[in-house]
């Protein structure tokens, strides 16, 4: 699969990484070059066989919906660049 | 000043000495803060920890000295940067994390420190454990205590927990906590000659440590000996109702599992991993772990792992792709580097560009697209249905023999520079290692020789899920037999 640099700069978007004009055509490449190589992948039939998202056992374990932990403003306050009166702060998001 | 004897000790040895009261615990201490300082050219550590490791060491000197001591009493350790330790910067050795002081411990060196182990710092990674040489840091690269002999330039540690096996490799540590998400315990033990251990997926929590690919992320020991892997396991592991893929099972003795018998075991032979280019050295190495073996009374056997050359391009589809929702937290607002911008979105947009490092980012883009509408059929589901196919060939394998012997790594520590130009390249590192990963089954990483240009290689053991014990057993016996003595051109203490 050969990705244009308009792919590029849309996947850039989506992942929320801002690229350079200059950084779009490198990446396109190398980028295109890696995807082919996976895509020896399609070799492999695969009709009808499950996909594994983990090895673990399949069913999660569950736990009453109860508080056990809480509390802690400060400390996950504590590593934030900005924060007021209890809150994180970022650029104003509603105009 | 102090004793630089005290580093030429195993783990077991040194344990065993505190027990005796040969030396004190502090005195030990002493000796390896020292050692983390004569190490400093090797970027091995990120941030030592000398202060808090002379006052973990009084406290063990204490239970030592009241009859109550821990298995742990005294053993100074070097702890991955990507384990969270409460209060102590923890960096990832990214860029984004900048500053980063968790509120909280991870569950593995909680454990840790519950059995009396002491923390000599934190060690130096590959940005986010993404890498294969330890050159991607933000924190610089990490050296190999090992040099071509005649030859200065440096060579790569191997990754992702570089600064682990260099720090464990120069005595600088007598073991370190890794990772092992598609071979970065097992591949930097084998590029420095020491043993390195993933464990079985669930069998150490998961809890606190900073994620890269959940389904393949395993926290494991790096040590200088097999039986050391062994004690160290056995304080890391155990089920944590914290993290959702602990497993639910007992915590055995793993030391008593080494009896140094393996009379009648069946050990597989992979032929799928005689890859096209493998070094003569690596494939003659690997014939005299056959022969071993089979002096030892084990039962050597052929067998096929038939998927195995689908296993790497498998990991680089479903690694990156639970990296790029790992990563997607690091957005300048709770915690770390923030880029300020005119909107929330510009101000993700710069934080993550400034700071993540251009493999992270690949990885991350590589993630986005192949979990993107229209792309994930064709890659992420595709590639998780062959990792159904990988799986189960492991578990055919496993109703033939006990356990695989089978090469650590395709090569010897290469230069500092060297193969960064192709990524793919860099990734033929794990070919491997990956399958391991991705079968979630255990495997033990032991040197067993030297390369031509001597420099450390290593062979792995690679067995059935939660069945450590026999790969730890499997692995003692091929580390008596190989008798690997050699010491890298630096070490802390002057050598011998």
């Amino acid at each position: 699969m050969a990705l244009d640099k308009a792919t590029v700069a849309h996947i850039a978007a989506l992942a929320r990484i801002r690229l350079s004009e200059a950084e779009l055509d490198p990446l396109a490449d190398e980028l295109s070059h890696i995807l082919t190589w996976m895509e020896q992948l399609n070799e492999v039939d695969t009709l009808g066989i499950a996909p594994m998202a983990s090895v673990a056992a399949a069913a999660l374990p569950m736990r009453e919906d109860e508080v056990t932990d809480g509390g802690r403003c400060e400390e996950i306050l504590a590593n934030a660049p900005r924060t007021a009166r209890g809150f994180f702060v970022v650029p104003k998001v509603i105009e | 000043m102090s004793d630089p004897s005290l580093l030429t000790l195993t783990l077991a040895e040194a344990r065993d000495g505190l027990a005796r009261k040969s030396f004190s615990a502090r005195e030990l201490t002493a000796a390896y803060n020292d050692a983390v300082s004569e190490i400093e050219p090797l970027n091995a550590y990120i941030t030592p920890t000398p202060e808090r490791a002379l006052a973990m060491a009084d406290a063990a000197d204490h239970r030592l000295a009241e009859g109550e001591a821990l298995p742990l009493d005294g053993i100074p350790i070097a702890v991955k940067d990507l384990y969270c330790t409460k209060g102590v910067l923890t960096t990832a050795a990214s860029h984004i994390l900048d500053g980063f002081h968790p509120p909280y411990e991870s569950t593995v060196t909680d454990k840790l420190w519950q059995s009396g182990a002491v923390m000599l710092g934190k060690a130096n990674l590959d940005e986010f454990a993404m890498g294969s040489s330890n050159t991607t840091s933000w924190y610089g690269p990490v050296e190999n205590p090992w040099r071509r002999p005649g030859d200065n330039r440096p060579l790569v540690p191997g990754g992702s927990s570089g600064g682990s096996a260099a720090a464990v490799a120069a005595r600088a540590a007598l073991a370190a906590t890794g990772t092992d998400t598609g071979g970065s315990i097992r591949q930097p033990a084998s590029f420095c000659g020491i043993v390195g251990l993933k464990p079985t997926y669930g069998r150490c929590s998961r809890w606190g440590v900073v994620a890269y690919a959940s389904s393949l992320d395993h926290p494991g020991p790096l040590t200088r000996t097999v039986r050391d892997a062994a004690i160290m396991l056995r304080a890391m592991s155990g089920h944590d109702p914290k993290d959702s893929t602990s497993a639910p099972v007992p915590v055995p003795d793993f030391e008593a599992a080494l009896t140094g018998d393996i009379r009648g075991l069946r050990i597989g032979i992979p032929k799928e991993y005689r890859v096209d280019a493998m070094p003569a050295e690596i494939e003659e190495l690997w014939h005299r772990g056959v022969e071993w073996l089979r002096a030892a009374g084990g039962e050597l056997v052929e067998i096929s792992l038939p998927m195995t050359k689908y296993a790497l391009p498998t990991y680089y589809i479903i690694a990156p792709a639970e990296a790029s929702s790992n990563l997607a937290r690091y957005d300048g607002v709770r915690f770390g580097l923030r880029v300020e911008g005119d909107t929330i979105d510009e101000m993700y947009e710069l934080t993550r560009a400034a700071g993540f490092g251009a493999e992270v980012r690949r990885r991350v883009l590589i993630g986005t697209y192949v979990l993107s509408a229209g792309y994930y059929d064709a890659y992420y589901l595709k590639a998780q249905q062959v990792r159904t196919l990988i799986a189960r060939d492991f578990v055919a394998a496993f109703e033939r023999v006990d356990c695989l012997l089978a090469p650590t790594a395709p090569s010897a520590a290469f230069a500092i520079g060297e193969k960064t130009e192709d990524p793919i390249a860099m990734y033929l590192n794990d070919v491997f290692t990956v399958p391991a990963n991705l079968a979630g089954v255990p495997a033990i990483a032991v040197p067993v020789g030297l390369s031509g240009d001597g420099l450390p290689l290593g062979l792995q053991i690679i067995g059935r899920a939660f069945d450590e014990e026999t790969v730890l057993r499997v692995g003692e016996v091929l580390e008596s037999a190989a008798q690997f003595r050699y010491l890298p051109s630096f070490v802390a203490g002057g050598g011998r």
